[in-house]
């Protein structure tokens, strides 16, 4: 049971250990070969896990609704990926002439990067993680912003109109929701006191490591609204204005064909698979879970967010461009302030730890209370906006009645008259 | 500290690595027989007329500024939230005076229209 639980531990030591010893090397160079190991199996595993999702997704958003999904290369299509893959490698790549070649050849392989880079906080075990930086939080969402430049590169460097306008949507839309995302990260971060993930993980286990409070019961707001901005940044549906078929074609990879535009996808698909991990991470408490291996626990649980994304995609319709601005600027940034406000303030008035209320004073309760106080807190903070969104779109309704009542009435006098 | 970040240079240039093998690899392997028709802009079957690098909208430009001022706001809030379990009460108020005055500066851009997309 314990070798099973901590195997990604035990063999990465190994390998560690095989190179120092074997080779002989000086312990910098080994210590970078390890490093590069760890790399090379960290992008391997998020490249064949986007071969694997594009199958899974269009499987489960073909049977939301209602048809079969690919069923003829393999036993139930389980050979599409490869299939997939073999007519991108050979697909005849076009670069139109008018395109700023570097520019244009790079976007691609930049969003890869940024994207495979975010997998180096990660962490899927105790001690099985890339590197653990103090700054994990920070570290993904400035990574997460690599792909707005990668983005308007491609659509710039493409000099295609559809191209240009999707790629100023993508930025007006990824820098827009990085607000509430930043906004919701603020009271996890409080509530830890570290941006480390480890730390973050640690702090919803229990000392002897049985899995304690996740925080989206401390912070169920801030979860809803994290998920619904991560959806957003990754740009996929219902907000995937950036490549609205409809209205500019395919967006900012309209003139991307072949190898290149596969690297498109796998920025995507790469970028929603981590936003899946860093809330399992974050707000589902990681890998702590009873009796399957850590690591288990958290591929299950970043599978129950992808879950929900791919749900989301099934079902929901395309939001309008001013429909998708508002929601931010006017739902999400506003109510996620007031919540972080008044999460600051029962952090202090109720400190959880001696040494918290040692600083401020406060009542000292126990987290469990703390969690009830904080959840009741944040579900307020929804009802009272979701409250005043409705009646605001109750009043817009009225308003829009009367005038068509109006209009009604003087239609019917011009008949009469 | 220094090794920390050293992997994250490590996963970055073994990312690039890979993708760049992957995309030299369909570079050898795949047709290549362009033609003036192909190398078009593509733009619906018509040729593509005028300049397309021109002037963008300037609600872009508004809603880029507002960003701006919040991510400045979060710069300063992390590492707030960062101390936080040893801030006292006092601090606490100061910060959520200054995170009222964004509010307030955004309820402001609301009224102005700023945050509208006609």
């Amino acid at each position: 049971m314990d070798v099973i639980s901590n195997l990604l531990k035990i063999i990465s030591d190994f390998v560690a250990e095989l190179i120092r010893s074997i080779f002989g090397f000086s312990p910098f160079l080994a210590e970078l070969i390890t490093m590069g190991l760890a790399a090379v199996v960290l992008a391997t595993f998020a490249a064949l896990s986007f071969m694997g999702l594009t199958y899974v997704e269009r499987k489960v958003v073909a049977r939301i609704q209602d048809r079969i999904g690919p069923n003829q290369a393999g036993p139930f299509g389980l050979l599409q990926p490869i299939a997939d893959g073999i007519k991108m490698f050979t697909k005849e790549d076009t670069t139109p002439a008018a395109a700023d070649r570097w520019v244009y050849n790079l976007a691609p392989l930049v969003i890869a990067v940024f994207a495979l880079t975010t997998y180096a906080v990660l962490p899927f075990a105790p001690g099985v993680v890339g590197t653990n930086l103090n700054v994990g939080v920070f570290f993904i969402l400035a990574i997460g912003s690599g792909s707005i430049i990668a983005i308007l590169m491609a659509g710039w460097g493409s000099n295609n109109k559809y191209a240009l306008l999707g790629a100023f949507r993508t930025v007006a839309q990824l820098v827009g929701y990085e607000v509430p995302m930043l906004l919701n990260l603020l009271p996890v971060v409080m509530l830890t006191g570290s941006m480390s993930l480890i730390d973050i993980v640690n702090h919803q286990t229990t000392l002897d490591g049985n899995p304690g409070i996740p925080h989206i019961i401390y912070l169920p707001l801030s979860a809803l609204v994290f998920l619904i901005s991560g959806v957003a940044e990754t740009g996929r549906s219902p907000f995937d204005l950036l490549e609205a078929e409809s209205e500019i074609v395919a967006g900012f990879h309209t003139e991307y064909s072949g190898m290149k535009f596969a690297l498109f996808f796998l920025g995507e698909y790469v970028n929603a698979l981590a936003v899946s991990f860093v809330f399992a991470t974050l707000f589902l408490g990681g890998y702590a879970g009873p009796i399957l291996p850590p690591y288990i626990w958290l591929l299950l649980k970043a599978a129950l967010v992808f879950f929900v994304l791919m749900w989301l995609r099934g079902t929901l319709p395309r939001v309008r461009i001013d429909q998708m601005h508002n929601l931010n600027w006017k739902f999400l940034v506003p109510m996620s302030i007031v919540n972080l406000v008044l999460v600051m303030l029962a952090l202090k008035l109720f400190p959880a730890s001696a040494a918290a209320q040692a600083a401020s004073g406060g009542v000292l309760v126990s987290p469990g209370a703390q969690a009830v106080i904080l959840m009741l807190i944040n579900l307020a903070v929804l009802l009272v906006s979701l409250s005043l969104v409705g009646r605001a779109a109750r009043r817009l309704r009225m308003q829009e009645e009367a005038l068509l009542a109006q209009r009604r009435a003087a239609n019917m006098a011009m008949a009469r008259a | 500290m220094r090794t920390d970040f050293a992997f994250v240079g490590v996963m970055m240039v073994t990312a690039a690595l890979l993708m760049g093998v992957t995309l030299i690899a369909a570079a050898l392997l795949r047709p290549k027989k362009p033609n003036p028709a192909k190398l078009e802009t593509y733009e619906c079957g018509m040729s593509t007329v005028g300049d397309t690098w021109v002037q963008f909208r300037v609600q872009y430009y508004i809603l880029a500024l507002v960003f701006v001022l919040f991510d400045i706001e979060a710069l300063l809030l992390f590492p707030i939230a960062f101390a936080f379990n040893s801030l006292t009460l006092f601090a606490v108020a100061n910060v959520v005076l200054f995170v009222l005055v964004l509010l307030l500066a955004l309820i402001y851009a609301w009224r102005k229209g700023a945050l509208d997309w006609e």
